[in-house]
């Protein structure tokens, strides 16, 4: 892995979590697209440190864009969004990348850059934010986040070369590289067929083991759900509509809540 | 009609900005040197062959669709330094700028479009590196300073392609052809047709890259930004030129 020298978690200038272990709290957010395109109507929702939520709900839910306000890529209409501590709204550039480097994000299509080769995709957010760092060290870290997700042996290729599958480990050794704190999973599991999807989920609980990380998922796999999820969240017409664990869940007296169960 | 003016004027407030952020990326740290010199090589380099066939037969169609012309009031002399003064002045760049709007413009469009539509740009951003200075920046560099380039690589091989098309008729010596060429130029000539190539360039990349970047989401858009980028882009190198031949008449 990373040296701890050179770990950018040394780069911490904004806040923590807090005491009772809130690593992200949403206070009422909205946010709409164009007049009477109200997507999220006043969501709240907290996550505490080491924990995996799984987030569901119906396409077109906001599921998606919830997770992009929160490392600021969707700008929220209103509402409060903090992470480790602090509020990013009022953030400008510079402390807002400073929030991000500690945030790693899962693509839905991976987003591998396509233009570099696997070993490049991995070395390009590691060399712009350890500039300390060696080639040999950067060689290391490349090597070790592609030994954790099992595909070493495509360092050289091409993501077009690569499956869908693999394109989902790629990105999520990419992902890894910068050793995040906080772990945001936009539809991991989507296109893949079934064993691979619980490859990919296996995958999602050995890192949050390992590495101890807090995760958001947002899926629509109900096996991946159960597997990764400590806590599910159901957002329905842009609120929280249900939470609770997967078996309570599956036990809801609500038939819409069940009927993602069936 | 006042939803397309509409249009037209909030476009053109985008892309003022668009081009007003290029003006404060690109003096900021960290420069992306290894990726400029990169776009230098794809835009530059890879365009050569395609710039010096279009500028060999431009030099030679010239001469040969002028010689008759010329022949008739005894003023074939005239030749290497008529072909010199228009390829040099009006026709290797504005015929090479709409080749790098053909193929860099559109090529930039669709590339950043395509990094758009597949979240490659919002991967950049959350790993907090800016893709802006990345993207745009290096990518506008590049055509700022290869086009120009280009143009002269352009009237080098057209003015040869007017030796190749003198000879077709005549028996010309290369010195001789090269001598009357170099006797018909002035500084005045060259400098405002290459001042006006910089202009090209930049908004070649600039087009490019703001089509691209501004991409809606789905793949239908790719294609969308290519597309408009080279009609933007084309148009933009016309209305460039005739401003510098209006500035340069008044000038010099």
């Amino acid at each position: 892995m990373i040296p701890q020298e050179t770990n950018i978690r040394k780069q911490e200038t904004v806040g923590e979590e807090n005491i009772d272990g809130t690593i992200i709290s949403i206070n009422g957010l909205f946010k709409s697209f164009g007049k009477n395109n109200d997507i999220l109507k006043g969501v709240d929702l907290t996550v505490k440190k080491g924990e995996n939520l799984v987030v569901l709900g119906k396409s077109g839910s906001g599921k998606s864009i919830l997770i992009k306000c929160l490392v600021g890529l969707v700008p929220a209409d209103e509402g409060e969004i903090k992470v480790f501590g602090t509020d990013i709204s009022p953030l400008n550039n510079r402390q807002l990348n400073e929030i991000r480097v500690r945030i790693g994000f899962l693509f839905q299509n991976s987003a591998l850059y396509d233009s570099m080769t696997v070993r490049q995709n991995l070395e390009f957010p590691l060399k712009r934010h350890s500039k300390k760092l060696s080639p040999s060290q950067v060689d290391e870290a490349v090597t070790n986040a592609l030994e954790s997700v099992g595909l070493a042996e495509a360092i050289d290729k091409m993501p077009s070369e690569l499956s869908g599958g693999m394109r989902k480990r790629i990105g999520l050794a990419r992902t890894l590289i910068l050793k995040p704190e906080i772990i945001l999973y936009d539809e991991p599991t989507t296109g893949l067929d079934t064993i691979t999807s619980r490859e990919i989920s296996e995958l999602i609980l050995a890192i949050q083991k390992k590495d101890k990380t807090t995760s958001i998922i947002i899926t629509h796999d109900m096996a991946c759900a159960k597997l990764t999820g400590d806590r599910l969240v159901i957002l329905k017409d842009g609120v929280i509509d249900a939470e609770g664990t997967y078996n309570e869940l599956e036990k809801s007296d609500d038939e819409w809540i069940r009927s993602f169960f069936n | 009609m006042v939803i397309y003016l509409k249009n037209i004027f909030n476009d053109a407030g985008d892309i003022t900005l668009f081009a007003a952020r290029f003006f404060k990326e690109v003096l900021r740290p960290p420069f992306e040197i290894k990726e400029f010199i990169r776009q230098c090589y794809t835009i530059g380099y890879k365009s050569l062959p395609l710039v010096g066939i279009t500028g060999f037969i431009m030099g030679m169609v010239l001469t040969l669709q002028s010689r008759p012309t010329l022949a008739e009031f005894g003023a074939e002399s005239w030749l290497p330094g008529m072909v010199a003064l228009s390829l040099i002045r009006e026709i290797a760049p504005v015929i090479t700028a709409l080749i790098c709007a053909g193929k860099i413009s559109s090529g930039i469009g669709a590339e950043l479009g395509s990094m758009k539509v597949t979240e490659q740009i919002d991967a950049m951003e959350v790993s907090a590196i800016n893709p802006y200075k990345y993207l745009v920046v290096t990518r506008i560099l590049a055509t700022t300073l290869m086009v120009p380039l280009l143009v002269v690589f352009a009237d080098a091989v057209g003015i040869y392609g007017g030796y190749i098309g003198i000879n077709i008729h005549a028996d010309v010596n290369l010195f001789r052809y090269f001598s009357q060429v170099l006797a018909s130029l002035e500084f005045l000539d060259i400098i405002p047709a290459t001042i006006k190539t910089f202009f090209f360039g930049f908004f070649i990349g600039m087009i490019g890259c703001y089509k691209g970047f501004t991409a809606a989401n789905g793949t239908e858009s790719v294609g969308k930004a290519a597309n408009s980028a080279v009609v933007a882009a084309s148009l933009t190198i016309f209305i460039i030129d005739m401003l510098a031949v209006q500035i340069t008449d008044l000038f010099f």
